[in-house]
């Protein structure tokens, strides 16, 4: 079996008597997009500083590219892209030289350099605007060469903080796109720390979900869905009586209804069956126009862990 | 090697070619200071390298160092560009030492482009008519090793003082106002030795400057020494 890409193994880590990181323990396959989620203050970039080797556990044990973290992190270091909260980028100099001297910081040749330089502008549709001094660039012009800088030596091991944090829908979308085309293109591993679900459930083979330092659910976002959201039924129609309500809200197999208009919105346990629900309603004289059903977002298995671990 | 030549080609793109018309006008300030007006006032005694026009010569990196090291090393924190190039694979001690060479570089480039000019304005101010190169050229050569030494020191104090500063701007008025402490220091101990004495030529005295030197590079030692102490990642973060 190969050995995943990141391992950690019970690694805490505190500052005074606030526990930013506590008792985690996970691997990380190689070759995949592996989210992070977890809202502020859950530990994410405290996670990323460690795996860098920038940081010291308190306790437990860390090894990334099978390298561990305390005695071994220039190798780590070495072999990583790196986009952390802050893009850090020179905005007094230009974007080509801000990515030329992370080329020179990772010894790439000047041939090799200047043709990646220019493959990943391009690619990001920067390659107009590559002699401006970063400092006129918009917020999410910076995002993106923050992301090329990350992605430059092709590194086997991609770390990227909330890499569409604060950008517009749109731009956000966009660079997701880019970002998930020039991962495939390196077959890199990613570890994505964000708190936007839409962009993990997107991108993410595998995420794990945080809250204030503690792990509370890993799995594929497919799994996580299924094992704690369940099913979701919304049911397009008129008519919906108290009465009809109520007869549906009796049934087992109803977690929970809720009348938005004429939207009768069902959550189910499990995988039941819809069909008895819609047999109920007709029967209590109500005129079904559509019925639709589907899996909880990952943005509802998110709130839901969330409420669980805060009970 | 290699990575400290990569920080210092960083270091000249980023602070010093790119610091901005402020900066420009204040580095020509300076040097209009230091290497026109002051030698021409001083004219022969200038030339003739008295304590005075040395003493001066030796504050000027701390000047220099004042308005730069501030900015290269609490400027970046504060900017969140070192904790990027923390996460590379470049080693403190190249980011460190990429810093201190390229500020000595530049505070030692000053003095050297002020003393150069110096000679120039002194020798119009003197006007004698010809012109005449530093009374002793071994005394000039001891004014460069000097200033070279002088600004090391001002780099790594200031390297000390910035990686304490909470914000660039606090390490920046720290920096001045040591600066400024230091030239009322120099003004009132010239107080105490006779005028006469400050500006004779410094010619019979090398050996007392070469002690100085001697004290200096103790000092740069142990400066530059906790400075690679002090500059680790993990205390950086």
């Amino acid at each position: 079996m190969p050995e995943p890409v990141i391992y950690l193994d019970h690694l805490s880590r505190s500052f005074g008597t606030v526990k930013a990181l506590d008792d985690l323990s996970l691997e990380v396959p190689a070759g995949i997009v592996f989210g992070f989620l977890g809202p502020n203050g859950a530990g994410k970039t405290t996670t990323i500083h460690l795996l860098l080797g920038l940081l010291e556990p308190t306790h437990g044990q860390a090894r990334v590219l099978g390298f561990d973290t305390r005695t071994q992190a220039d190798e780590i270091r070495a072999r990583s892209g790196t986009l952390l909260e802050f893009a850090g980028l020179y905005e007094r100099v230009s974007a080509e030289d801000n990515l030329d001297l992370y080329g020179r910081i990772y010894r790439m040749p000047a041939p090799a350099r200047q043709a990646r330089i220019k493959e990943l502008l391009t690619h990001l549709d920067l390659w107009d605007r590559r002699r401006d001094l970063v400092g006129t660039w918009s917020w999410g012009m910076k995002r993106k060469l923050a992301v090329a800088r990350a992605l430059l030596h092709r590194p086997p091991l991609i770390f990227l903080d909330e890499p569409t944090a604060g950008l517009d829908p749109m731009a956000a979308a966009a660079l997701r796109r880019e970002l998930a085309s020039l991962v495939a293109q390196d077959q890199a591993t990613v570890f994505l720390t964000t708190h936007n679900l839409a962009e993990a459930e997107k991108l993410c083979a595998q995420v794990v979900v945080m809250r204030q330092g503690k792990l509370l659910a890993m799995d594929a976002p497919d799994a996580l869905r299924a094992g704690t959201g369940g099913q979701e039924a919304e049911i397009v129609g008129r008519g919906f009586t108290e009465q009809a309500l109520a007869m549906v809200r009796s049934r087992p197999e109803v977690a929970h209804a809720e009348l938005q208009r004429n939207h009768l919105l069902i959550e189910l346990h499990g995988e039941s069956d819809i069909s008895p629900l819609v047999r109920v309603l007709v029967d209590a004289g109500a005129e079904i126009e559509e019925v639709h059903r589907g899996q909880s977002s990952l943005e509802e298995v998110f709130l839901t862990l969330m409420e669980e671990e805060k009970r | 090697m290699s990575d400290i030549w990569t920080m210092i080609w960083k270091e000249t793109k980023d602070s010093v070619l790119q610091g901005g018309r402020t900066a420009a006008i204040r580095l020509l300030l300076a040097i209009g200071i230091l290497g026109l007006l002051l030698p021409w006032q001083l004219g022969q005694s200038w030339l003739a390298l008295s304590p005075a026009a040395l003493l001066l010569i030796l504050y000027m990196p701390f000047l220099f160092t004042s308005m730069s090291i501030g900015d290269a090393i609490a400027g970046e924190r504060e900017r969140h560009t070192l904790e990027t190039l923390l996460a590379s694979r470049i080693s403190d001690r190249a980011i460190l030492l990429g810093k201190i060479l390229v500020t000595v570089g530049s505070a030692w480039g000053m003095a050297l482009v002020s003393l150069l000019l110096g000679m120039v304005a002194a020798n119009l101010a003197n006007g004698q008519g010809r012109w005449v190169f530093y009374g002793s050229f071994v005394l000039f050569v001891e004014a460069l090793v000097l200033s070279l030494l002088t600004s090391l020191l001002a780099t790594s104090a200031g390297v000390l003082i910035s990686l304490r500063a909470a914000t660039v701007r606090q390490a920046q008025q720290t920096l001045a106002l040591s600066a400024v402490v230091l030239l009322g220091a120099l003004i009132l101990a010239t107080r105490a030795v006779p005028a006469q004495v400050l500006l004779t030529p410094a010619t019979s005295a090398p050996q007392l400057w070469l002690v100085v030197m001697a004290a200096l590079v103790v000092l740069d030692a142990i400066l530059l020494g906790a400075t690679l102490v002090s500059f680790q990642r993990s205390r950086l973060i």
